[in-house]
């Protein structure tokens, strides 16, 4: 299934506080198949290049022009945060509530639900609430809510953080799966073992500015930049 | 001291042969309160909810201006209700004054502002954890609203609480819009102003009591039935 929101067009797309520039102006453009891995140090500006995309973040200048009117476009993506925002609602409501804004009836809704925690394997927690799920069970549940509208595209933004191997493990699978069904993936990671398992292509931020962008494998065997190449070893770059 | 010991019996006393009277007033100042309340409350969670979401020119203002008036003199507030209110007044052609209904609008302007504040206080909280997910949902404005008042639920419960404390123990501007009518608009604080005034103290007294009582068993009587403090921090 190739989804109507690509390719995507970035132009001069400029993202900024006050007089500071934190993105940009970025020229890219993204195509319908993959999984593009967000990398680069700390204070790259990877959250807010995604956020940026999303749309969650205003564009101070340049435009961002996907394939299909932008309101489709909104309704067809989804975000996974960082920290995971639970509502204060059992994970059963959590994850009913995107269905709902979507307008599906409450049956409908809730068997959907059921089958989506089942999945993640909180079958068994569906009335907990969801704000005391320990933090690989947030992290499982959040993208479960972010899947359930089946979007075309899904933002993820370091989503392995302070997880351990298996919690890491199980979040991979899910996006291995959502992936092969057709779900474009954009995420960040520090997690170099990680970028290396699930990218296709890579996307190497330097202070706000796209410093690489190719498929993964050439970036990882033989980097173009100094930087690029610094950073892959481990190297502190700035 | 004797006063004080004479009040507590009598009241003792009144609650245990439901004394006629005592009931009546009991219940028109629950009446009157509770309906203040929920009229106030209609309008006061989703205001603060706004403030809480939306960003407005005036919504620094609004906010400075609903804290301000939080401490507004009940007494003034009568005063303004009865020139409304009364036959001269623009809304006289109402009949309304010396009326329950009077006095559940002063009640209303009394505790609207206070509702209002403090629910914008906790659910700006709130907002701040959902802002980004309910953004990325594409949520509506009216939505993002729906969302804090029902995840907010107990939190706002707390600032209706406040609003019935307010409301209930509230004397100035009742009296002045509701004029103390035996079996018409008297209700527990004006009817303690008066025997007060008669110098009945231990009569007094006993409806002091009741009033207490009444205001713990209604703060009890939401705290069970909203299960705060059961099912976890919020």
């Amino acid at each position: 299934m190739v989804s109507n929101l690509f390719p995507v067009v970035l132009s001069g797309a400029t993202l900024r506080r006050g007089q500071k520039a934190l993105i940009g102006p970025v020229d890219l453009t993204l195509q319908a198949d993959g999984v593009t891995v967000v990398i680069g140090p700390n204070g790259a500006g990877k959250t807010s290049f995604l956020r940026m995309l999303h749309g969650i973040a205003r564009l101070g200048a340049g435009s961002i022009t996907w394939s299909c009117d932008p309101l489709e476009a909104r309704q067809k993506q989804a975000f996974v945060f960082q920290h995971p925002v639970m509502m204060r609602r059992s994970v059963l409501g959590n994850l009913i509530y995107p269905l709902r804004l979507a307008k599906m009836a409450r049956p409908k809704a809730r068997a959907l639900a059921i089958k989506a925690a089942q999945d993640i394997g909180l079958g068994d927690a569906l009335d907990r609430p969801a704000p005391f799920l320990s933090g690989g069970e947030r992290q499982k549940l959040a993208l479960a809510r972010a899947l359930i509208t089946k979007p075309d595209l899904l933002f993820l933004d370091e989503p392995c953080a302070s997880l351990d191997g298996r919690a890491t493990r199980e979040i991979e699978e899910i996006l291995t799966r959502a992936a092969t069904a057709g779900t474009r993936l954009i995420m960040s990671t520090h997690d170099m073992g990680q970028a290396r398992r699930l990218a296709t292509e890579t996307l190497f931020l330097l202070n706000g500015n796209i410093h690489e962008y190719g498929p993964a494998s050439t970036f990882f065997e033989r980097p173009k930049t100094a930087q690029a190449c610094a950073f892959l070893k481990g190297d502190i770059v700035e | 001291m004797s006063d004080l010991l004479s009040g507590m019996s009598q009241a003792f006393w009144m609650l245990l042969t439901l004394d006629a009277d005592l009931v009546e007033i009991t219940l028109r100042s629950l009446r009157v309160t509770l309906t203040a309340l929920v009229i106030a409350s209609v309008v006061a969670l989703p205001l603060g909810a706004l403030l809480a979401v939306r960003r407005f020119r005036a919504r620094r203002l609004t906010i400075a201006m609903l804290n301000a008036l939080m401490g507004l003199p009940p007494v003034v507030v009568g005063l303004v209700v009865y020139v409304f209110l009364s036959r001269s007044g623009p809304l006289g052609v109402m009949g309304l004054l010396f009326t329950p209904t009077a006095m559940v609008i002063a009640q209303v302007i009394i505790i609207v502002p206070l509702i209002a504040s403090i629910a914008h206080q906790a659910l700006r909280e709130l907002w701040s954890d959902y802002h980004d997910l309910l953004i990325s949902l594409n949520t509506t404005q009216f939505q993002r609203v729906q969302a804090l008042i029902w995840d907010g639920r107990r939190a706002l419960l707390t600032a209706a609480l406040a609003g019935f404390g307010r409301a209930i123990g509230e004397v100035g501007a009742i009296m002045v819009v509701g004029g103390n009518i035996d079996h018409h608009t008297r209700v527990l604080t004006t009817a303690i102003a008066l025997e007060t005034g008669k110098g009945d103290f231990a009569l007094a007294l006993g409806l002091g009591f009741v009033l207490i009582f009444m205001a713990i068993a209604v703060n009890l009587a939401i705290h069970v039935i909203g299960r705060t403090e059961r099912e976890g921090r919020w």
